[in-house]
């Protein structure tokens, strides 16, 4: 029998029918979706990077479901809402096909065991059987969210069978056909525990692996470089592994730059949706009242009754330039009133409210808060925008160009017959994945993955008989997958110190090095999340030299052979990012980043989706303009959040 | 705020191939000692503090120490989780102690029956999630 060693992997051939790479809320209702439809005659394989049980962004808890409509509100107002947080350009058909399918998401998720509040007098009824959520916001619900993950992955891993679950199997790329042109054959990957390399055939494949985080210099540089506000272990994936097999990407130039509180990255929705708190400069002005007029030049997203995320941060950026800061989150002034109409036990409840919003998501903002000695009710807290995000769940709209519903009446360039497919056949994404449609958070992502494994079964029925034939040589890929541990293994010896050696480059410093670039040249925090044409082409000559080098990343173990390739991935999402920025040549974005160059938004010539492709043969970007139109009709005021 | 084990109290799992610690971070972090047989965080920097090993520790050996560049010293939280429930515990620098209490699941742990009593699936060419056979899907 041979021994398996590092450098010297089993290699697992394996065969399914469908296989979903990702273990988020995206596949884990792409999973409950597929095999519904699937039966015992489809194959059905998961695999994912971590454990399923706390993988993706809801590994840590949730306090809230962002996106539950109830009986009484509209799709099109959602898709209203949607476009208005995201300046107009968004895909009306993808986003009111979440809106018509979230709730029954949510039902699920309260059934299979998710605590729910209830307003007073619908306690222990069930939202499907009429219970009164209460609402954070227009489109909120409160949750007791600390299990979220552990509920939605249990019934994940009960409909598809535990057997045909992988966890800590990091795939790195997706593999095209030999035999038909731009269509997926399979994917490959590593287990970072084990010396076994995967390789996958499937007839169809989703890839959902979340957005991507630090691509830019965080703000904590020391060990709080892992107190990311998205999950620290996304890496781009999900846009990367696309984009080289020739998806077409779209609106790569739109990024996330919360406003949180400062440092531990804590959220603010319930602070201002639920307490009703305000946010206010040094001196205690409203920064978004005080700026309105500067946000007039964004008209008509100004006038959106919740005002887009992006103007919110462009004021409080104005603030934080003119010196007005730090900016505070009004906290005591917000419980102070709250408590006015309420009990000593009213007020013990809110507070315990209060420190639930963060020990369900960002347990370290509650750690900040009690190394600091900051109470809410005595405590004003600061704010800070952070380091850029690339995502297209939350409020930014990134992502892959996917096939929308066929039954919308969407333009014909749209949808080619597959909901959510990709422009390669046989891939699907969802979540954070599916670009030009935010705003879907949990319960959305979690829909938007039964959609596309619905479409999935059906498009598996449809192409019965395909024989997946992997493009390239298996050992030769399999030979590039490994190349950091054979660097490594050829040139450790030849210095003293194994970390300092000119052969090869740490994952570590790599990223670094992508980091500092995309920050100094990209709008980073560093800029005020400025940049212009010359500093783009600056950092693409920089960046370039970068992908060049990342050939050279050693991995001295499996677990960093894992962040090589994460790293690798996030060179490719920030290279689609930069080139995206470089293109659209207006501001449509600002408090997420400025093209100082253009710094107004254009709507006649850039209401319009940038998409990007890949060409897989010669390796070269293609960039264009794609005509957007709505769908819905679009009024702003009355749609809020 | 990177994990720490605690070293007397953490028994690798009793010589498990996988500790529970090693078994759920979610960024592959914590790594067991083959020597010592103790868990420790491999990789500080990249911790995402979000407790999913303290709350999965069957000694209750692990705990989070703020980020020390830029958490004043002293703080600390700590979960303590059941099935149904969780427990906090928020020490403050200045030595003050909340405790919160939270349910986290309505059900049993592993009782979900995920197509219990739902409707088969029916027509795979319609816009229908199998879940929402009968109703009429709303269009634009």
């Amino acid at each position: 029998m041979t021994e398996y060693s590092f450098g010297n992997p089993e290699i697992i051939e394996i065969e399914t029918d469908i296989l979903l790479i990702g273990g988020g809320m995206a596949s884990c209702g792409a999973a409950y979706e597929a095999k519904r439809w699937a039966g015992d005659n489809v194959k059905i394989t998961l695999v994912d990077k971590a454990a399923l049980d706390r993988s993706g962004a809801v590994a840590m808890g949730l306090s809230a479901i962002n996106t539950y409509l109830g009986p009484d509100r509209d799709p099109q107002d959602y898709c209203r809402m949607v476009s208005a947080d995201l300046m107009g350009i968004t895909r009306d058909d993808l986003v009111y096909d979440v809106g018509r399918h979230v709730d029954d998401s949510v039902h699920l998720f309260e059934e299979w065991g998710l605590p729910v509040w209830k307003d007073k007098g619908s306690e222990g009824m069930a939202l499907k059987d009429g219970g009164k959520p209460v609402r954070s916001g227009k489109w909120q619900i409160m949750i007791n969210g600390e299990g979220y993950k552990t509920i939605v992955a249990e019934a994940a891993k009960k409909a598809l069978g535990i057997e045909n679950i992988i966890e800590r199997c990091f795939i790195v790329k997706l593999l095209l056909d030999t035999n038909e042109p731009n269509r997926i054959a399979g994917a490959v990957g590593f287990s970072v525990r084990e010396h076994k390399l995967y390789v996958f055939k499937a007839n169809a494949i989703l890839d959902c692996c979340g957005g991507a985080v630090n691509l830019f210099r965080p703000r904590s540089t020391g060990e709080g470089n892992g107190r990311t506000w998205y999950p620290v272990w996304n890496a781009g994936s999900t846009y990367a592994m696309a984009a080289e097999v020739g998806a077409e990407l779209t609106m790569m130039e739109n990024r996330f730059v919360p406003a949180r509180f400062k440092d531990g990255y804590g959220p603010v929705g319930a602070w201002f949706l639920l307490f009703k708190s305000q946010a206010v400069n040094a001196f205690g002005e409203n920064y978004v009242v005080k700026n309105a007029h500067m946000l007039a030049d964004f008209a008509p997203y100004d006038k959106a009754t919740v005002v887009p995320t992006c103007l919110r941060n462009h004021a409080m950026l104005k603030e934080m330039k003119d010196g007005n800061g730090p900016i505070f989150m009004d906290t005591p002034t917000a419980m102070k009133k709250l408590a006015e109409k309420m009990t000593p036990a009213e007020i013990k409840h809110l507070e315990a409210e209060a420190w639930e919003d963060f020990l369900d998501m960002c347990i370290g903002q509650a750690g900040v808060w009690a190394g600091m000695n900051i109470r809410p009710e005595q405590n004003m807290s600061e704010l800070m925008p952070t380091e850029p995000y690339l995502l297209g769940s939350h409020s930014g709209c990134c992502g892959i160009w996917v096939s929308g519903p066929e039954d919308i009446n969407s333009p014909a360039e749209w949808k080619w017959g597959y909901n959510r497919m990709t422009t390669v056949n046989g891939l699907f994404t969802a979540g954070d994945g599916v670009g030009a449609s935010g705003h879907k958070f949990s319960s959305g992502s979690h829909a938007e993955g039964r959609i596309a494994g619905k479409a999935m079964v059906k498009f598996v029925r449809d192409h019965n008989g395909f024989k997946p034939s992997l493009k390239g040589d298996i050992n030769a890929i399999a030979e590039e997958i490994y190349k950091p541990v054979r660097t490594y293994l050829e040139h450790k010896d030849k210095t003293t110190a194994e970390d300092v050696n000119p052969n090869y480059i740490l994952p570590r410093l790599l990223q670094q090095r992508l980091q500092k670039l995309m920050d100094e040249y990209v709008a980073g925090t560093s800029t005020y999340y400025n940049t212009n044409k010359v500093m783009l082409e600056t950092g693409l000559h920089l960046l370039t030299m970068l992908k060049e080098d990342s050939q050279k990343m050693r991995a001295k173990d499996l677990h960093e052979l894992m962040r090589a390739w994460e790293n690798y991935h996030r060179i490719v999402a920030a290279e689609a990012h930069l080139r995206h920025i470089l293109y659209r040549e207006e501001t449509r974005y600002p408090g997420f980043f400025y093209r100082a160059d253009f710094p107004k938004l254009d709507d006649a010539n850039w209401k319009v989706f940038v998409n990007s492709r890949i060409n897989p043969e010669t390796g070269e970007w293609e960039m264009k303009k794609v005509q957007h139109v709505d769908l819905v009709t679009k009024r702003y005021e009355g749609q809020g959040h | 705020m990177p994990t720490f084990v605690h070293t007397d109290k953490c028994d690798g799992c009793k010589g498990g191939s996988v500790t529970a610690c090693m078994y759920i971070c979610p960024n592959n972090l914590m790594k067991l000692d083959t020597t010592r047989m103790k868990a420790f965080n491999q990789e500080p920097d990249q911790c995402w503090e979000c407790q999913c090993c303290v709350k999965a520790c069957p000694q209750q050996a692990i705990e989070v120490r703020a980020y020390q560049d830029f958490v004043p010293m002293g703080g600390a939280v700590i979960p303590m989780r059941t099935d149904t429930a969780i427990m906090w515990t928020i020490k403050f620098r200045d030595g003050e102690v909340k405790r919160f209490k939270f349910p986290v699941r309505t059900t049993p742990v592993g009782s979900i029956n995920p197509y219990d009593g739902k409707p088969e699936a029916a027509d795979l060419d319609s816009p229908l999630l199998f879940t929402e056979a009968g109703k009429t899907l709303p269009t634009i």
